[in-house]
């Protein structure tokens, strides 16, 4: 998978102060709107682990997100030191008890089966009380160290949603270049042989597997920070088919593929519901042509 | 070094090995010859553990390692090359080679795969198998003989004490058969080498013993010259083609 | 209480044979062809909308039934012709992302005709009774009727598989795509009428299962997913798997809504784990 070049890392630099600096003049709204494509961003960023980094293509992201959500929940909206580990730390779990089964399989088992686990978290909090039930639950904003009033709120979520992000994917870049993430790499290229020469593909992959969840669970942390509120829909395996959509959007060879097209599936789902009242379809469409047309993505990757 | 004691492989109804019993030794080139169908390639299989066997035992220093994973066979010091090759296309030689190097490195998951040590060790393999000079050339690019060498420095790369080479020669012309001889020749000298092999001329070259299969069995086995005046060889498989 | 489960596990065998009729296409499409497909659950979603339609606007629910198979067939080979062949060769992930489009295109196009309502279909005239089974227990006779028309096209599916020329062709594609052209068979034409036949019956599942339940938007997405672990369960490519499995899950989702209501969307997927660590290939052991 390609990490940027340095003039592309530097064009993100500048992207993410453009975002920094957004206090100084953006609205609320569209301090807003870039919170849910920095969240979705996160998202897909962690599924890309999975696709482009080891090639393994999950439908049921959306499961570890929402479990990150609903861990802050049920653990009654404590400050974010407390809520953000223990989301990653839930998600992680989850993650690892799936994992180990989900990998024994390959390939379409594997995509169908890590949807019917990511479905299976879905019912759990949409069939019980567990978690305020089918409609979900308003909470409290876990406390970030200061308090948020109805003026300073959107800009410092952007800033902690920004933060998050940068600090993800730096650390996803370090990673792709250690050895551990060569080994992901050959696995997605040629697992056989990549076991063959003595790499423990099953282990490799279920850490990538375990990493992933616990970022998407992350993820789901950020997103009821942002949102204030969680439902089964958080879970849903929609949110997952998007959060593909937005690595082939960006590309799927790039680290940085995801974030470019959690930003693109943002605006056009913005977009969509602003210009018609039938934003499915302009979704839809996109989905459709990016799949038949934007082979490369966004960021000219395949690979 | 590794041996295996009746070993069988089963596919439905087809006895693919049958009972076959062999042993590696340090420094000593084994070539399996026999007609296609006759079961070398699924014995390699066995031995790197791509098939788990239906029967039988492989020792390897002391342990039964026939139910062990292959990777954990990988990892204990078994190298293979495959038949068809088989590296990952889409990256440079140098990674395929590097990747090889690290699976049993025993530097951290966590280190940097710049690593100048992975990097020196599979650029070793590189030289010895001649393929420096392709180290930044895609895999998936190689010409047929460059792929060959390749398939070789992977399994070089790992640092074997076992070598299961699947025809290596497949397909190449003599010029580009010579210096893998060579090398052939040169790796036994510090490896168990099992070869695999179709080109009978090669096979006399530089095997120090010769095992004959058929129809799964092994037929004979025995030094290069008792093998080459065995009549039961030549009935079986040398008099059809040789 | 007996009576009770005896209705239970009628319920339960209904339910597994309609999942069969998605899940057996579903299977065959992608051992077949090697697709993906997530809009099988819209297709019958679009079934259970026609028979709504269909009954709403002539009165004759029966007439939905040819018209779903009718109309799958043709929708199939449409979508196989214009867009499902050219995917076949292609990354799992670009099947996914193509019939998640399709997913939404079909969601908007129930919105844009029908709206967002929920509907009922009402029970066939002449079917709206109740037949005693055993002792005082009487049981729906469009719910048996349902399960006859299943079980008959079950039979049918066996019968056609097991014992045509054609059904030889498509069991040796499942098992091994490249068969098709060493068996000299017209590969195109196969996977046009895979695509075609799990199309309708994707359709025809969705109009008889209108009367039993509702007729809402996104109700094809609780069937997809079971009709996955259906395929996941049965294995790949497997009609008889398919069987069996959609059986499995059939039941066991009746039994856990029946009896332990919070557990019900939960048990399915925990079978689905049991069978994988037993079986990492499905019960009929290929993947």
């Amino acid at each position: 998978m390609i990490v940027a070049s340095r003039t592309g890392q530097a064009l993100l630099g500048v992207a993410a102060l453009a975002i920094a600096s957004m206090p100084f003049w953006a609205s609320s709204w569209h301090m807003q709107l870039v919170s849910t494509a920095l969240v979705g961003a996160l998202l897909a960023l962690s599924l890309q682990l999975l696709v482009g980094g080891t090639g393994l293509v999950s439908l049921g992201q959306a499961g570890f997100f929402g479990l990150g959500a609903y861990t802050v929940y049920l653990l009654g909206s404590p400050p974010v030191w407390i809520a953000l580990p223990a989301a990653m730390a839930a998600a992680g779990a989850a993650a690892l008890l799936t994992g180990t089964l989900a990998l024994r399989t390959r390939g379409f088992f594997f995509l169908m089966t890590s949807l019917a686990f990511g479905q299976m978290m879905f019912f759990a909090f949409h069939d019980t009380g567990l978690g305020g039930g089918s409609d979900g639950q308003f909470i409290a904003r876990p406390f970030l160290g200061f308090a948020l009033s109805r003026q300073n709120r959107p800009a410092a979520l952007l800033l902690a949603n920004l933060t998050v992000l940068t600090i993800v994917y730096a650390a996803l870049c370090w990673l792709m270049g250690t050895a551990f993430g060569h080994a992901l790499q050959g696995i997605r290229s040629n697992e056989n042989r990549m076991a063959a020469m003595g790499h423990n593909v099953q282990r490799l992959k279920l850490a990538a597997f375990v990493l992933s969840g616990a970022l998407a669970g992350l993820a789901g942390h950020m997103s009821v920070l942002t949102d204030g509120f969680v439902n089964p829909g958080l879970l849903d395996w929609h949110r997952s088919a998007e959060a593909l959509l937005m690595i082939l959007l960006g590309g799927i060879g790039a680290l940085h593929g995801p974030i470019l097209g959690a930003f693109a599936l943002t605006a056009v789902q913005e977009a969509g519901s602003l210009l018609t009242d039938r934003p499915r379809l302009i979704e839809g469409a996109v989905f459709l042509a990016a799949v038949l047309f934007l082979r490369h993505g966004l960021a000219g990757r395949r690979r | 070094m590794i041996r295996s004691e009746n070993l069988t492989r089963r596919f439905g109804g087809l006895l693919a090995v049958d009972g076959v019993s062999l042993t590696l030794e340090r420094g000593r080139l084994h070539a399996v010859i026999g007609p296609n169908g006759a079961g070398k390639s699924t014995l390699i299989n066995l031995l790197s553990g791509e098939l788990p066997p239906t029967a039988g035992r492989i020792l390897f220093d002391g342990q039964d390692i026939a139910r062990w994973p292959a990777w954990k066979r990988g990892q204990a010091g078994i190298g293979r090359t495959f038949q068809h090759s088989n590296a990952m296309r889409d990256m440079s030689v140098l990674e395929n080679t590097r990747l090889a190097v690290q699976a049993r490195s025993g530097i951290g998951l966590f280190r940097s795969a710049q690593n100048p040590r992975l990097i020196q060790s599979a650029l070793a393999a590189l030289h010895r198998t001649g393929l420096t000079g392709a180290a930044k050339a895609e895999a998936g690019t190689l010409s047929h003989g460059q792929a060959r060498l390749l398939e070789i420095a992977m399994a070089l790369a790992g640092a074997p004490s076992v070598l299961l080479l699947d025809e290596p020669l497949a397909g190449l012309g003599p010029e580009e058969t010579a210096p893998i001889v060579a090398l052939l020749r040169d790796l036994a000298r510090d490896h168990a080498v099992l070869l695999v092999e179709h080109d009978m001329d090669v096979v006399f070259a530089v095997a120090a013993i010769v095992t004959v299969m058929d129809e799964g069995r092994v037929l004979a086995t025995g030094d290069p010259h008792a093998i080459r005046t065995s009549a039961a060889v030549r009935d079986a498989y040398l008099g059809q083609g040789a | 209480m007996l009576a009770g489960l005896l209705a239970q596990v009628l319920n339960g065998v209904q339910y597994g044979l309609l999942l069969f009729l998605i899940g057996s296409g579903l299977t065959l499409i992608f051992g077949v062809m090697g697709v993906i497909n997530l809009a099988h659950g819209s297709l019958f979603m679009i079934g259970a909308y026609l028979a709504f339609a269909v009954a709403g606007a002539t009165g004759q629910f029966w007439l939905a039934l040819p018209l779903a198979i009718i109309g799958g067939a043709a929708l199939g080979t449409v979508l196989e012709r214009l867009l499902f062949r050219r995917f076949r060769t292609r990354p799992h992930m670009d099947q996914v992302l193509l019939t998640f489009a399709l997913i939404l295109l079909f969601e908007e196009a129930r919105s844009a005709v029908f709206g967002n309502q929920f509907h009922s279909v009402a029970i066939p005239a002449g079917l709206d009774f109740s037949v005693p089974v055993v002792g005082g227990f009487r049981y729906s006779a469009y719910r048996l009727a349902v399960l006859a028309i299943c079980l008959a096209i079950a039979a049918g599916m066996v019968w056609l598989i097991e014992r045509t020329r054609i059904g030889s062709a498509i069991r040796a594609a499942a098992e091994n795509a490249a068969m098709l052209d060493l068996l000299g068979v017209d590969a195109t034409r196969i996977h046009r009428l895979v695509f075609a036949g799990g199309t309708a019956l994707a359709m025809l599942a969705g109009a008889l299962a209108a009367p039993l339940q509702s007729v809402y938007p996104g109700m094809g997405d609780g069937f997809l997913i079971l009709s996955f672990i259906v395929v996941v369960i049965g294995g790949l490519g497997s009609v008889a798997g398919a069987f069996w499995g959609a059986l499995l899950v059939g039941m066991t989702d009746t039994m856990a809504k029946a009896y332990v209501p919070q557990a019900g969307g939960i048990a399915v997927c925990a079978m689905m784990a049991a069978v994988l660590i037993w079986r990492p290939a499905g019960l009929s052991g290929r993947g």
